[in-house]
């Protein structure tokens, strides 16, 4: 499934990331999953969120700089060799994954992956 | 159009003989009245006599910015204190601020030359001009008001800062013509957009924006932002204000009224002349001004003069735009570095904004050189290569330009603080 995440640019800055916690709990965002990636200088926040119309303009409106992506959502059986099937088959058909983040809980996993073509990508992992 | 013909537009033999007739006078002046002035030429082992032309110009002595600190309030007064109708002071980053006095015909020399420097940005009396310039011991304010008025345009005397209000009279007065600093306007191009206004639908046509260095790329910047034209009023208020000179709609430099101050371009570190169209140290001579008249006032701006005739009709002396101070330039191991040029190279990149700051500090005995630049929102990216490519670029470009290596820091949008008046650029933290 193509979902859509919202990223946030933050400055390595102590507290930066806890005033977009803070941002998005008073709009009454619910976040789903989160990722930050980092440089020694700054890093990217990626997040699943409950409504990222409302959760990017809220951050807009505090000075961040956001941007909406599509990403695809997978759903795998929690087993080995599962992810890695998957990946097979997108790399096998010349998809490049950028990034992906994800957790397991009851048996199944679920994984955000950032990807060159995501409609060809879902279309693969069907 | 052309202001004072005659004044502007007269040959370079007229002027020639017209500076030497109000050098003479202005050295006996100086001579007479100043003391600090009469010792410095009797160490030279000048007397007014030795002074028959305005080639003569390099046999006096140089005056400072810490000679006026030195003399500090009234200690160079040419006239007594009777004749002075108004005095302004340039805010000292340290230690005592430096004061100018004017007396009645400077006051009118200074209007005179303002009106001159309108009139050479295409201002006419029909404008509406906004002066958004700090009114006050700042010559910006109160110059461009007395010039504009003289000029015969409406004068909206706003002053500096309250870009909200300076938005809405832009809107309800209408105003044609913005005075103000570069990074002022950059600011204000940028609150306009925010406003969700189309600059466009302003009736402002002309901006006059001087007391800071700013480059090319900037002014095509707030060009295109304001949707103006921008011209470049020069001017320090030990000369007089602004208004010393001013480009004209061919912007190949700015015209001097030079029959009031007279340049030379000398090498900072020889404090020699250089030949025509050398950068070197901007100096001025006061040949007209009474209260507080200066000899070869070192200006720290770097130029360069060109006499060839402008298209434009006047035949004024054109100063190059300021390439940047020689006490803004920063020596990174041992390279000299103008913010100015940091400045030129993110106006060229678009996915920067020209918001930096630049930082030097000494590790070990290396110094380094930190760029701290606004990433423009529309090109931030959820992947980091995609960032750092973005970093790289601005790090390749600037080093091939400044010829030192440096840090490119990607910082959020606005954290750079936006100034109502000079910019703050640089924060050097090396102990010397
Ligand atoms: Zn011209």
């Amino acid at each position: 499934m193509i979902i859509k995440q919202l990223s946030v640019f933050l400055q390595n800055e102590l507290g930066r990331l806890e005033e977009v916690t803070d941002i998005l709990y008073k709009h009454g965002i619910n976040i789903s999953a989160l990722c930050i990636a980092e440089t020694a200088e700054y890093g990217v926040l990626r997040m699943i969120v409950s409504d990222i119309e409302k959760a990017a303009e809220a951050l807009k409106e505090e000075d961040f700089s956001v941007k909406i992506t599509n990403v695809i959502c997978m759903e795998t059986p929690d087993i080995p060799g599962e992810l890695h099937k998957a990946l097979q088959v997108l790399s096998a058909q010349g998809i490049n994954l950028s990034y992906m983040y994800g957790y397991s809980n009851g048996g199944t996993a679920r994984l955000i992956l950032k990807v060159s073509d995501p409609e060809k990508a879902i279309e693969l992992l069907k | 159009m052309i202001w004072n013909e005659p004044m502007e537009c007269m040959s370079r033999d007229q002027m020639h003989d017209l500076q030497s007739r109000r050098l003479k006078d202005m050295v006996v002046r100086v001579y007479h009245n100043v003391e600090f002035y009469r010792k410095k030429m009797q160490e030279l082992g000048l007397e007014p006599g030795d002074i028959n032309s305005i080639d003569d110009l390099v046999k006096l002595p140089f005056t400072t910015k810490q000679d006026l600190r030195d003399n500090y309030p009234f200690g160079l007064f040419a006239t007594p204190k009777s004749e002075v109708v108004r005095v302004h002071a340039s805010s000292g980053t340290t230690g005592k601020s430096t004061v100018v006095a004017y007396t009645r015909k400077d006051v009118d020399i200074f209007s005179e030359v303002v009106a001159r420097a309108l009139c050479c940005s295409g201002v006419t009396k029909d404008d509406i001009v906004q002066v958004a310039y700090g009114y006050g011991l700042f010559t910006g304010g109160l110059g461009l008001h007395y010039g504009a008025e003289k000029l015969g345009a409406a004068v909206v005397p706003i002053s500096g800062g309250n870009t909200a209000k300076q938005i809405m009279l832009l809107q309800d007065f209408g105003s044609t013509v913005l005075a103000c600093t570069p990074s002022y306007a950059a600011h204000l191009a940028e609150a306009i957009v925010e406003e969700g206004i189309d600059a466009a639908t302003l009736p402002l046509r002309v901006g006059v924006f001087g007391a800071e260095p700013w480059s090319n790329e900037m002014r095509a910047k707030i060009e295109e932002g304001l949707k103006i034209q921008a011209f470049d009023i020069y001017g320090l208020s030990e000369i007089i204000g602004p208004g010393v000179s001013n480009s004209c709609q061919y912007q190949n430099g700015l015209h001097i009224a030079e029959d009031h101050f007279v340049p030379e371009i000398l090498d900072p570190s020889t404090l020699k002349p250089m030949k025509e169209g050398s950068t070197g140290e901007l100096v001025f001579t006061t040949v007209t001004k009474e209260a507080m008249p200066l000899l070869r006032y070192r200006t720290r701006d770097l130029s360069s003069l060109d006499y060839s005739p402008c298209a434009c009709g006047r035949t004024n002396v054109r100063m190059a735009k300021i390439f940047g101070r020689s006490d803004d330039m920063l020596i990174i191991r041992g390279v000299n570095v103008f913010p100015s040029q940091v400045e030129s190279v993110l106006l060229e990149i678009p996915e920067a904004k020209p918001h930096y700051m630049l930082i030097v500090d000494r590790q070990g005995t290396m110094d380094t050189l930190e760029i701290q630049v606004e990433v423009d929102e529309k090109f931030f990216s959820d992947e980091i290569a995609q960032l750092n490519n973005i970093r790289n670029k601005i790090k390749h470009r600037v080093e091939s330009i400044l010829g030192v290596s440096v840090i490119i820091s990607l910082v959020e949008h606005k954290t750079i603080k936006r100034s109502e008046g000079k910019a703050q650029r640089v924060i050097d933290k090396r102990k010397i």
